[in-house]
């Protein structure tokens, strides 16, 4: 499977995410540099992490407006598979492919750590090879992770199933306590109302060969297959 | 022409920075500050000579880039025409 990852200037997982998608995963992946207007055939998109145009303005605010955005929103009109991962979350969210914002977290600190994330939905390109429920051990490395969503329209995105992954504590539970950064109802990640674009704080990439420590992240990159 | 566009957070939005800078001038001695809250300016100057061209663009610029709308409003002040 051809997967592109889109390099903005400041972007730097992208060589993780190509890495773990061509040598651990089996996939064909290409970078897609953000002047290109080609998005040569790829079946799918990864926006990595980073800190493109360094974060200048809001995260994620200068990138969107990238030459391939125009063709990255064409693609997931469509309804092909995009996956945003933290700074690439922050992106799709301020070009309007999903809901919401990311704000600085509530305690005005980077935090880094590697927390249980549950996964609350297996119906998107993303999530389909997760058992409903299961908990993944996935780093997170961010300074404005803060998920925001009006109340109502919180509300609404609830009800959609479009809350795909939270924060929980080692039993699984959702707590104040396994918050890490005050995101709304603990959303770490999210996908629109067409479930084939998935916005996700935490590095899955981080965490996808056992060398590293363990390969619980690569699932969501195998789901796509 | 010079213009100011002022953004700020929503009212009722949260804001985790205001709320460390204002414990801060609490700490510093600041005991009677009620309430601080934080927003970023534009200074902008253009080389045309239509102001009333200048505040849409700007009007538009503010939606599309110097502010979230999701989370943030913006005013426009033209300075000098």
């Amino acid at each position: 499977m051809k997967v592109g990852v889109v390099v903005f200037p400041g972007s730097n997982c992208d060589h993780d995410v190509y890495h773990v998608l061509g040598h651990e995963v089996g996939f064909q992946p290409i970078f897609l540099w953000h002047k290109d207007h080609d998005l040569q055939n790829v079946e799918a998109i990864v926006l990595p992490g980073g800190f493109s145009y360094g974060d200048y303005l809001r995260c994620g605010a200068i990138a969107r407006f990238s030459p391939i955005m125009n063709e990255v929103i064409q693609f997931a009109k469509k309804g092909k598979p995009v996956l945003g991962i933290c700074n690439g979350f922050q992106i799709l969210t301020e070009s309007g492919l999903l809901p919401g914002v990311l704000r600085a977290n509530e305690s005005n600190q980077f935090i880094c750590e590697t927390l249980p994330i549950r996964v609350e939905s297996n119906q998107t390109p993303f999530t389909r090879k997760v058992a409903l429920k299961s908990v993944l051990k996935i780093p997170i490395a961010h300074h404005d992770g803060n998920y925001y969503l009006a109340d109502d329209e919180l509300k609404s995105l609830e009800d959609s199933g479009q809350v795909i992954f939270r924060y929980v504590n080692e039993n699984g539970e959702v707590s104040a306590e396994s918050n890490p950064n005050g995101s709304s109802r603990n959303i770490a990640g999210i996908c629109n109302q067409q479930r084939n674009v998935v916005g996700l704080m935490p590095h899955p990439e981080r965490l996808s060969e056992k060398l590293l420590g363990s390969a619980e992240g690569k699932i969501i990159f195998e789901s796509l297959l | 022409m010079k213009a100011k566009v002022s953004v700020q957070l929503k009212n009722g939005v949260l804001d985790p920075q205001a709320k460390a800078v204002l414990q801060a001038s609490h700490s510093l001695g600041f005991e009677e500050i009620q309430e601080i809250r934080m927003g970023k300016f534009f200074e902008i100057e253009s080389h045309g000579n239509d102001a009333a061209q200048f505040e849409k663009s700007l009007d538009d610029l503010g939606k599309k880039l110097l502010s979230n709308p999701v989370i943030e409003n913006f005013k426009v002040e033209i300075l000098e025409s």
